[in-house]
């Protein structure tokens, strides 16, 4: 049985890092971090942890401290969001084509302009393609269940992992948790013994190495590899972490979706607001369900085709814009998957949605359940590209 | 059976609003209750109306949007009722907690035709009376505890002593001050 607690999302994050204990931070510790950071430097300052911070100028910095510490042997940690994340990016495709598996927590947030500082999924999308496994939490459990297992995860691959909440919606609100005791954390997330590391007298190697052409295209075939044996990895992980805490994981949540006509896919805390949606419809009689897509990288193609394929229609939400005039990413890759699965029979459309923090209610989520009856009634999906509450 | 109390905050960057709603699921929490207690947060300014929420629930709410009809709301600062729409979506069967030396009469016409209950409490006197200072915060949280019942009194008090307790090891004076504060604002809120 864990603790029964109530923290807020950068609060339970924070307190996952103190339990794991890692080698090294890497972090600009201004706005636009977190205030895991800080809440973690009190750890340090306390002794409570025996982490190396290194508080550095910039974001890029910040994951340049985490590839060099990391490749030379050591668990490397950081936390950003917004612009910050942007400001890594380059950093972030050496880390993952390196092979270090950096944990990074990311509190999701807009991207300017205009100026905002609320929350949507920019900032992560926008670097989908880095090479980074992406986890997203819906509550600040699953924020602190995600972080426990994102070693686990990114060391068994060899791949750097972002840990991703909301930014404002669980992560400055206090709700309740249930932490799992030091000792067990210990003891879930084990030592880390890299196969290859800079500071290894028994073995010289080099990293972060010039690729040619002649090799170059192999190296990136095995960092694809290396994501596609993630899947497996992440439901292991998932399970083992169910046996401890009775909370298991996968790459994606159904809920009720066995008899579903309707149903909508979401990425993070409005998938909670959307649960409640659905049981209000299901008390009408409505055959609605949800699926809530918690890794996003590896994307769950095979499990979102399943689990789509007996619906009549869908709506893919999206907490970002791609601007290509056609769909925000989640929609894309939900298409093609069931595309690529042989699934032509349900019709599916985009929201776009939750922009800048544009609240989402209840009755948002309702709104796209009843347009989703139309489609279904009339097999015609219309529009698939759609903004959800917007003032045109 | 899922019982869920809603509540909004309005109060102005810099008096606690956001500290309140935080101590309210504190308190919540310590009596086993599910809690969300969570700021609206918007341009960062001293003074600027801003907005903070709790579900209080028996059950875990899953519940992630601002709160729209909320059971009760606490109204911080009392300037804000020309400025803030207050009572938008609050339920009549509800009540509304003004910070305020004027009588629930007298500020029921400020409050667009709201048929629930309307009470007021003057922390800023009670703080000033008991703390030296006004921190309108704990009298403002022990009247809408007294109000809404949604934490049981006595168990609220008990509750707080001991986290003052802790929180104010050093300083017994403040802890006196907080509780008398406390005791006062629950036995001294106006409910009309």
């Amino acid at each position: 049985m864990g603790i029964r607690e109530r923290l807020s999302g950068n609060e339970a994050v924070a307190y996952a890092m103190k339990q794991i204990n890692p080698d090294v931070m890497g972090a600009y510790p201004i706005t636009p971090s977190t205030e895991i950071p800080q809440y973690f430097s009190a750890y340090v300052d306390n002794g409570e942890v025996d982490t190396e911070f290194i508080a550095v100028e910039s974001e890029h910095s910040a994951m340049s401290t985490c590839i060099g510490a990391q490749a030379a042997g050591v668990r490397a940690i950081s936390a950003t969001s917004s612009c910050g994340l942007c400001y890594m990016t380059e950093m972030l495709y050496v880390a993952a084509s390196c092979r270090l598996p950096i944990t990074l927590s990311v509190c999701c947030r807009a991207l300017s302009g205009p100026i905002n500082i609320h929350n949507d999924h920019s900032d992560a999308m926008g670097v989908r393609d880095a090479g980074w496994i992406m986890l997203f939490a819906e509550t600040n459990q699953e924020a602190y269940d995600n972080y426990l297992q994102a070693m686990r995860i990114g060391e068994a691959v060899g791949l750097p992992i972002m840990v991703c909440q909301d930014g404002f919606i669980t992560s400055h609100a206090i709700e309740n948790i249930e932490l799992v005791e030091t000792d067990k954390v210990k003891a879930f997330v084990g030592q880390y013994r890299p196969k290859h590391y800079l500071l290894d007298p028994d073995e010289s190697v080099s990293m972060g190495a010039f690729g040619m052409p002649a090799y170059y295209m192999e190296a990136k075939r095995q960092q694809a590899q290396a994501m596609i044996d993630a899947k497996d990895v992440i439901y292991k992980v998932g399970r083992e972490f169910g046996e401890m805490t009775g909370r298991t994981y996968g790459l994606i949540e159904k809920y009720m979706m066995d008899d579903a006509k309707t149903a909508i896919v979401l990425i993070g805390s409005s998938a909670g607001t959307a649960k409640e949606a659905v049981r209000q419809l299901r008390a009408q009689g409505k055959k609605v369900g949800l699926i809530k897509v918690r890794a996003f990288r590896p994307f769950p193609s095979e499990e979102l085709a399943e689990a789509l394929k007996g619906v009549r229609a869908f709506a893919v939400m999206d907490k970002d814009d791609s601007y290509n005039a056609h769909c925000g990413p989640l929609f894309a890759e939900t298409a093609a998957a069931l595309y690529a699965a042989g699934v032509r029979e349900p019709r599916g459309v985009n929201y776009i949605y939750g922009l800048g923090g544009r609240d989402v209610r209840v009755d948002s989520i309702k709104q796209v359940f009843a347009e989703l009856d139309k489609i279904a009634a009339t097999g015609y999906a219309g529009q698939t590209y759609r903004y959800l509450e917007v003032r045109e | 059976m899922n019982n869920i109390v809603e509540i909004r905050w309005h109060g102005r960057g810099g008096q606690g609003a956001k500290t309140a709603a935080l101590l309210l699921a504190d308190a919540a929490f310590n009596t086993g209750k599910y809690v969300q207690g969570f700021p609206e947060y918007g341009p960062e300014r001293m003074g600027a109306p801003i907005t903070a929420y709790n579900r209080i629930s028996t059950e875990r709410s899953t519940v992630h949007s601002n709160i729209y009809e909320p059971d009760y709301v606490v109204v911080v600062d009392e300037t804000l009722l020309s400025a803030v729409d207050v009572t938008a979506g609050l339920k009549k069967e509800g009540a509304i907690v003004i910070n305020s030396g004027k009588s629930p009469d007298e500020l029921r016409g400020k409050l667009r035709g709201y048929e629930g209950r309307v009470c007021t409490i003057d922390a800023g006197r009670i703080s000033t009376e008991e703390l030296g200072k006004n921190f309108p915060n704990t009298p403002m949280l022990a009247a809408i505890v007294k109000v809404s019942g949604v934490v049981e009194p006595e168990e609220f008090v008990r509750d707080m002593e001991a986290s003052f307790k802790h929180k104010f090891a050093s300083k017994p004076q403040v802890i006196e001050g907080n509780m008398r504060a406390l005791k006062r604002s629950m036995e001294e809120v106006q409910i009309g």
